[in-house]
Formats: C-alpha cells, structure tokens, sequence
C-alpha cells in the first residue's frame, strides 16, 4: 500500500517538474524575443500618432520583424480590430462583447484589461490601399503556414503584387514545398519574375512553360512585353520573342474566351432559373386556370418578408433559416392565395377583365399594408454562409455559389410541381376541372375546392420564390412589382398551360439575354427581348408550345 | 406605431384646415412635399418626418416672427406630374410661404415651372446633377463638385486608380454626372481605353454579367475603381455579385454617390465593408452638433435604431437658413427672403460653417467614408475648407461659359460670361 503510494506520489512530482519544464519553455522564447522585442513594441507604440500617409513605412517595419506578435498585429490591422486607449495609448486589439462594451487585450504583452465604453479607445486607422499592403506582409508570413489554403492564397498575393523579398521567400520554399497546386503556384510566379528580368534565353524558356496559365498577371506582363518592343528595326532575338509572345497571348486569349462563353451560359441559365420560379406559380394561376393575378408578385414579396420574419425570430439560425424559409413561405403566401380566390376571384369568374382589376388592386393594398407593417424602408436579409462566395475552376472562371444553389433550387421545385400535376389525385382534379369544369363536377369533384386549391399552390409556389428572391434583390414593398412583368412574358412566351413550356421559355429568355448585355448593354438587352417576344407572339399567339387538341378549346 | 403617425399626420392635415378658416394670419405656413408612398417613400418619408420634428423645435422655441409655425403635408405619391400638381394646390389653395420637398431630379424638373409661376420658394436637399440655377429654388445638396469631383480626386491621389468603371443607373443624374467625371478624367490625362461606362435599368438585379465584365476590365494590371451612381435599389444586389464573385475593396474599391445610412439599414452590409461613399455629412461624424441633432431625432422618431444621412442634414441646414432669413428681413415674402438668403451662414453638422451662395448653392466640406460593418461610415478623406457648389460644371463644354449669380446687378441663374448675356431662361 505504501510502495504503492509512494509510486503514486513520484509521478505526481515529475508531471509537476515537467509541467514547470513546460511551462518554462515559453519564458525561453520570450528570452529569445527579447533582442527584437524593444524595436517591435517601439514600433507598434508608434501607431496610434502616425497619419494615414506615413503608416506604410511604419508597417513594413513592424512586418520586418521576425516575432510571433507581428503576424498577429498586422492581422488585426487588417481586419480593423485594432485599437488604442485614448488615455495612455497602449495598443490593444478589441472585440465587442454582449453589453455593447468592448473586451482588450494587449497586443504586445497580451495580458487582458478590463473591458470598456466604444468612446475610451480609437481604432488604428487604415484604408483600402494600406489594407491591401498588409496583405502582402501577412502572405510573406504565410507562405510557410501549415494550412495548404493559406499558403495558396499568399503566394497569389505575392504573385499579383510581387516584392524582391517576397521572390526571396518562395525562391527558398519551392524546393520544401509538398503540395502539387502550391507548388505549381510558386513556379509561376518565379517564372513571371524570370520573365521580367531574365536574359533572352530565360525568357523564351519561361514563355514556353507559361503558356498553359490563365492567370491575368501572365497575360498582362506578355501584352506590356509585346508592347514595349519596338515597331520596326527588330533584332533577331526580339523578332523571335515577339514571335512566341503573340503566339502564346493568342493561345491564352482562346481559351479565355472559350471559357467566357461558358460563363455566360451560366448566367443566362442561372437568369432562367429566377425568372423560372418566378413565373411557375402564375404558369398555374394563369396557365391552368386562367386567372390574370396581378397580385402574384406580391405573393412573391409576402415569401421574401416570411425570409424576413424568420430570420427576425430565429437570429441564432441564419444557417438554417432559408430552409426554414420555404416551407414557411409557400404557407403564407398560399393561405393569402386561397383567401384572395375564395373571396373576391371566384366571383368574377370568366370575366377576366375585372379578375385584372380587381387583384391589381389588391397587390396595392398588400403593397401598402406592408408599408404599414414593415416601414417603407427596405429590410435586411442575411445571406448564410453556404450561399456566399464562389467556386473558383480556375483564375478566369469562377461560379458563385448562391446562382448554383438557385438552378438546382428551381428544377427541383419544376420538378416536384410537374409531379404533383401529372401524378396525384390532385393533379388529376385540376387538370380534370381546367379542361371541362362541368363534365368534372358530374363525376364528383368539387371544382369550387380545387380551384381554391390551385390558386393556393400557385401564390405557394410564389413565395417560395420570393425566399429565393430575398437571396439576390432589395426585400421591400416593391419587389414584387419587378418581377410580375417578366413571369408573364415568360409563361405567354412558352405557352400557356404547358409547364415544359415556361421552363424553356425561361431558360431561353435568360440566356438570350446574358448573350445580348455584354454587346449592348442591359438596357437595350431589355428592349431587344421584348420587341424580339412581340414580334414572336404575333408570329406565333399561343407561344412556344400551344396546347393542342380538345384541351385547347 | 404607424397607425399612430398617419393618425397625427391626417390630424394635422385637419387642423390646418381648420387653422386657415379661423387663425390664417396668425401662423406662418410650411409645405412638405415628399413621397410618402410609391416607390420614392422609403427616402422621403424621413425627410418629411425631419422637417416636421424641425417646426416642432422652432416652435417650443416661440416660432418665427411671434408667429406659429404651421406644416401642411402632401403627399405626391412618387408620381412626377402630381408633383406639379401638389405644388400648385400648396402655393395657390394653401398659400403656404416655403415648400421643403422633392428628392429626384425628375420631380424637381416637374414642379419647377409651377414654382417659377407662382412665385414659391422651394429648398431642395438632395445631391443633383447641376445644370439648374432658379431663382425659386434653393439647392442644399452636394452639386457634382461638391461630391463626385472630390470623390474622384481621392481614388486618383490616394489609392492610386488608373483606370476607371462608371457604373449608374439609366437616367439623368448618372448621366449628366458621368459626362462631368468623363470630361474631368480625361482632363487628368486617362485614355479612352481605361474608361468603361456601363448603365443600367432602374432596379436591375442580375448583375452577374456587368460584375464579371469588371473583374475582366480590372484583370489589367492597373489600379482600377468603381465610381457608382447607381440609384438606392439596384445596389445591394451589386454589392453581393462583388462580394460573391470576390471582389474586395482592396481590390476594385467602390465609390458610390447615392448609398448612405439609410440605404445601409435595409442592407446585408458584410459585403460592403470597405467600400466608400462620398457625402457631405455622416452620422459618424463627433461634432456637439451632430450628437444633440442625432438625439433629438432618435427622441423624435421614437426608435433608438434610426439613422440620419446627408440629405436630412441638407434638409436641416435648408430649414436653419430659411429662419434665419425671415427673422433678418423680418417677413416671409419670398422675393424678401430670396435677397435675404444669400450670405447667410449655419453651422454644419459635421463642424464648420456652410454658407449659401449668390447661385443658390452651399459652400459645405466634402467627406470620403469607408463602409463599417455596422452600417456607419468611417472618414478617410476630408476636404481641407468647405467647396463651394458650382451650378454650371466647368467640365461640360455647354456650361463651362455659365454662371449663376442672383444678386444685383447680375441677376441670373445662367449668366454666360463670355457674352455678357443671361440666356432669360428661368432654369
């Protein structure tokens, strides 16, 4: 029992020696610091007096420094979180706690003080120019970083905005370096040095191994090549160069255009699948029913407030709340739909030019009510973090992240309405009441209830599209109004009553324009589609696919 | 909460009413011209909630000239022509004896000649395009020297922008404003090729196409900036393209003339951090001014999260001037008013003083901000004096030849100097 103690007791001892070993160990490195360290809090302590003009030698000096902290301040700096103290003008990094007061911590010493008011202390100032200097430090620090992400994007800063030491830097690490893509990075980079101030040899022999890349810094040093060469009286050697460097400019210059087509493919899609989940609730309403509800985009704009009112109660689930969102919406905007048709459109029944009237004024009474409710101001929707950022392919071409989501989105919702359509009991009923209202109510279906049902479906589905116009557009009164002349265009367009009309229509009214803007403009973009769809529907009155048959009648 | 206000803004509608049978002469009248539905509400209904918390200070204060002051609202519903209209019925049916109101140019133009007819005055405090000089008309906003010019000036020298995107909205402020930056820039010597000017419909949303053409036109190893002068609505969406397409403010940074507090509450503001914006007035901004003004809204309003922007301040310095003017000539006739205006100086928000003009515009400091998280502007840039707003830009070959001077002996709004005429236009 004693030995056993006794045992007990040594381990116990040498975890505490060895927890003060350890504990000594940082002590060491501070020791070590201690030869840099009176030039870097000399230096930081500058900050707070230095004007805007003069902070960037300052800051490189700091970056100079070889010290764990420096990373840590220009990081700060960078992201406008370090402050002063108005009193004594220590430099502190703050953050903001939940009683709007503001915790410290000291950067050079990093001993925390106790929190205070926003007016005890003044931020470091900064600007975008100095922002995008400091950049350039952090990556020279980050190049050995262990996190392969980091270290590509540092030695993109340094291949866009490159210094002699930051050459200096990713000349020594290539040879360490064991990742392929950073790899490949850094020698890009060391051959576009190469490429500037090489001899002729050298630099032929860096034209040839860039001629694959795509990054805009390449292309740009080329074209400054080729342009500093002198128009006539070439030696031989400039004539060669002159030679390889349209060659390879020319090559690079396809394969960006190639991927610029590809580009506009996905942004006309990506227009398509909007104006596709904008339009699909009314191809219903109007298409299968043949009711003209003005009112659909305020359907819309009742779907992007629901996005509002979740995000509101929820304000801990932003992740969460668009798929939150959608359910909530299409219960909203189809409950309002169904109150809409029982009480006033069933009574205008087969009067369309009153069915016009009348919604048309209750989208302005649905306009002004969330005026009344809301404020006129626009309110804010927060995009989550899924739906921010982009899909870098390579350095021309990139797709957007929340664009991608909304193509999938919308076929997803095309999908599951065309099913419900052609599948279900209810779908049966609809497409039983649109074809011949009285020969359905002789075989028992109550054609009162499945149009109150299908009105509901189609503002539904609208304020589904309204969670997804929340995403990409201004959440206010007016939002609707936007949209309800493009949904119509698109559902005459493509047919009405035919949903694999709308979907085409969609699709194609999207990419004809995105094809059209970059030539000229987006203004005349517009123009050009509508005259293009009259001048269509002249041609053709019952759009891209009539519906044929009895059914047509 | 609005209920509450249509209730006292319809009580108040009434009262006058009641108030011009009874005790017409024993107040004096000031209209209120702003949207207050239709698309334009959500800037102007502010500016009318500004004016009115400004009556009610001047008359806990004991009013103007012994008298209380009176607002009589209307409300042109974002509708251009019902601006004339409602000017009409103001100036004639009401008689009031000032109108502070309009917000775009398009509804200025439109109750201009009524204004010119009857002989109102009318203060206007939002940023135009210039090229307007009335003599009933009293422009507190940023004329384009007073914004743009400033704005392009600090993207020039201190961040080092070589080549240029002029970004707006389809209509004649951006236009008229992109034809002064045009001319100005080319003045400085930027070629042809490092300008692109792109415009684009009011509330255009899919900017997926314009933002990757200026990631492209910015991809040329040259400094490249945005100067936006894209209208309030269409912005955010601009903003999030940038922001999802990554493009930083250290890269491409933005300048936009039309974003300020306002626009930012209803926005999403992670993509905007370190964007700018020009102005006059930010809300950032320490002055004992500034913070007794920003209370007395927040008190006003009844909510602690409102802001106040530059066209509120404008809108202020506007109502300051005015009663001091009356009070110095001692009656609200507005050609006295009109001679009495002119010299007359209020302190800024912001610090400094702003004077207005013989050509009706202000003398005000310029401020460049960057965009905060928290929807405020920091300032990085201020004019060293006030600038003093040029009606007639000296950039536009049509108007560099103009003046506007109202004081005698010139009296014009659009006197060209090299001729020694005045056109005889009113505007």
């Amino acid at each position: 029992m004693k030995r056993i103690f006794s045992v007990l007791l040594t381990v116990l001892l040498s975890f505490i020696i060895s927890g003060q070993a350890l504990a000594n160990t940082p002590v060491l490195t501070d020791a070590e610091n201690t030869a840099t360290d009176p030039i870097l809090t000399e230096l930081v302590s500058k900050l707070p007096a230095t004007k805007l003009k003069k902070m960037l030698p300052l800051v490189e000096q700091i970056a100079a420094i070889k010290d764990d902290r420096t990373r840590n301040v220009l990081e700060l700096m960078l992201n406008g979180d370090l402050y002063y103290l108005k009193a004594d003008k220590t430099v502190v990094s703050a953050l903001k706690n939940d009683d709007s007061l503001y915790a410290l911590k000291n950067v050079l010493t990093d001993e925390s003080l106790s929190p205070v008011k926003k007016s005890k202390i003044r931020k470091v100032r900064t600007n975008n120019s100095l922002r995008g200097d400091i950049r350039s430090f952090i990556a020279k620090i980050d190049l050995t970083d262990k996190n392969k992400d980091v270290r590509i994007q540092a030695v993109k800063q340094l291949l866009d905005n490159p210094s002699a030491s930051g050459l200096e830097a990713v000349q020594s690490l290539i040879s360490q370096e064991k990742d392929k893509d950073v790899r490949e990075l850094m020698n890009v980079t060391l051959l576009l040095n190469q490429l500037k101030t090489g001899n002729h040899a050298q630099v032929m022999a860096a034209i040839t191994q860039l001629q694959d890349t795509l990054e805009p810094s390449v292309k740009n040093t080329m074209v400054k090549m080729l342009n500093a060469l002198p128009e006539t009286s070439k030696t031989a050697e400039q004539k060669e160069l002159a030679k390889s460097l349209t060659k390879v400019i020319n090559a690079i210059e396809d394969k960006r255009s190639f991927f610029e087509v590809v580009e506009n493919i996905f942004f006309g899609l990506s227009l398509g699948s909007v104006l596709l989940l904008a339009a699909i609730g009314l191809a219903i309403t109007f298409g299968v029913m043949g009711v003209i509800n003005m009112a659909h985009g305020e359907m819309m704009m009742l779907g992007a407030y629901t996005t509002y009112v979740i995000q509101l109660a929820f304000p801990n689930l932003i992740e969460y709340s668009l798929l939150m969102a959608v359910p909530a919406a299409f219960l909203v905007s189809g409950f309002v739909g169904i109150i809409i048709e029982r009480g006033v459109i069933r009574y205008l029944k087969g009067r369309p030019l009153e069915t016009l009237l009348a919604t048309f004024g209750i989208s302005l009474i649905l306009q002004q009510l969330v005026r009344t409710i809301f404020s006129p101001l626009n309110r804010q929707v927060q995009a989550p973090e899924w739906m921010t950022g982009s899909w870098v392919i390579n350095p021309v071409f990139s797709l957007t992240y929340n664009r991608l989501y909304i193509i999938i989105f919308s076929l997803m919702v095309f999908f599951t309405l065309l099913l419900i359509l052609k599948k279900s009991a209810l779908g049966l009923h609809v497409r039983a009441v649109s074809q011949n209202r009285d020969m359905a109510r002789a075989l028992s279906i109550k054609s009162d209830w499945v149009d109150a049902i299908t009105f509901g479906l189609g503002s539904g589905i609208a304020g589904v599209a309204g969670v997804v116009l929340s995403q990409l557009t201004n959440v206010g009164p007016n939002l609707g109004q936007a949209y309800i002349i493009d949904s119509f265009l698109v559902v005459v367009f493509g047919g009405v009553g035919n949903l694999w009309g709308t979907l085409v229509a969609a699709m194609s009214l999207g990419s004809i324009n995105k094809f059209l803007e970059p030539a000229v403009g987006s203004v005349l973009a517009n123009i050009i589609v509508l005259v293009g769809l009259v001048l269509f529907i002249q041609k053709r009155p019952k759009g891209l696919f009539p519906q044929k048959g009895r059914a047509a009648d | 909460m609005k209920f509450k206000k249509l209730i006292i803004a319809s009580s108040i509608i009434a009262s006058s009413l009641v108030a011009q049978m009874s005790y017409a002469a024993d107040t004096i009248k000031v209209g209120v011209l702003h949207s207050l539905s239709g698309t334009m509400a959500i800037s102007e209904t502010t500016l009318k909630d500004t004016v009115l918390m400004m009556i009610e200070e001047q008359n806990k204060a004991g009013g103007l000239l012994g008298k209380k002051l009176e607002a009589v609202v209307v409300d042109p519903a974002s509708n251009w022509p019902l601006f004339a209209e409602k000017t009409r019925e103001l100036l004639a049916k009401e008689k009031v004896d000032v109108i502070f109101g309009c917000w775009t140019s398009v509804s200025r133009k439109s109750a201009l000649p009524v204004l010119e007819e009857l002989n109102g005055l009318l203060f206007y405090p939002v940023q135009y395009e210039g090229e307007e000089s009335s003599k009933n008309v009293f422009y507190t906003g940023a004329a384009p020297n007073q914004q743009a010019i400033p704005a392009v000036d600090y993207l020039m020298d201190d961040i080092g922008a070589t080549r240029w995107v002029l970004a707006g909205t389809d209509y004649v402020y951006p236009r008229t404003t992109n034809k002064i930056l045009e001319a100005y820039l080319k003045s400085k010597g930027v070629k042809d090729a490092d300008i692109m000017i792109n415009y684009t419909p009011f509330g255009h949303s899919d900017w997926q196409g314009i933002v990757s053409d200026i990631k492209k036109f910015g991809s040329a190893g040259k400094k490249t900036a945005v100067v936006s002068t894209i209208n309030g609505d269409a912005n955010i969406p601009f903003y999030k393209e940038l922001g999802n397409q990554g493009i930083s403010a250290e890269d491409i940074p933005v300048v936009a003339f039309s974003v300020g507090e306002e626009e930012l509450s209803g926005f999403d503001t992670k993509p905007l951090v370190g964007h700018l914006a020009a102005w006059n007035y930010f809300q950032s901004v320490e002055t004992d001014e500034n913070e007794e003004f920003i209370e007395n809204w927040k008190a006003y309003i009844g909510d602690k999260k409102r802001v106040t922007n530059d066209p509120m301040e404008a809108t202020y310095i506007g109502f300051k001037m005015w009663a001091k003017a009356v009070e110095k000539v001692g009656t609200t006739d507005v050609d006295a008013v009109e001679q009495g205006l002119i010299g007359i100086a209020v302190p800024n928000l912001t610090g400094g003083i702003a004077v207005m003009n013989a050509n009706h515009h202000l003398s005000k400091p310029v401020l460049i901000g960057e965009i905060q998280e928290d929807g405020q502007f920091e300032v990085v840039s201020e004019t060293p004096g006030t600038v003093i707003g040029d009606a007639w830009s000296d950039f536009l070959p049509s108007s560099q030849n103009l003046i506007s001077d109202w004081t005698a002996p010139v009296k014009c709004g659009n006197f060209d100097v090299k001729t020694a005429k005045c056109s005889g236009q009113n505007f």
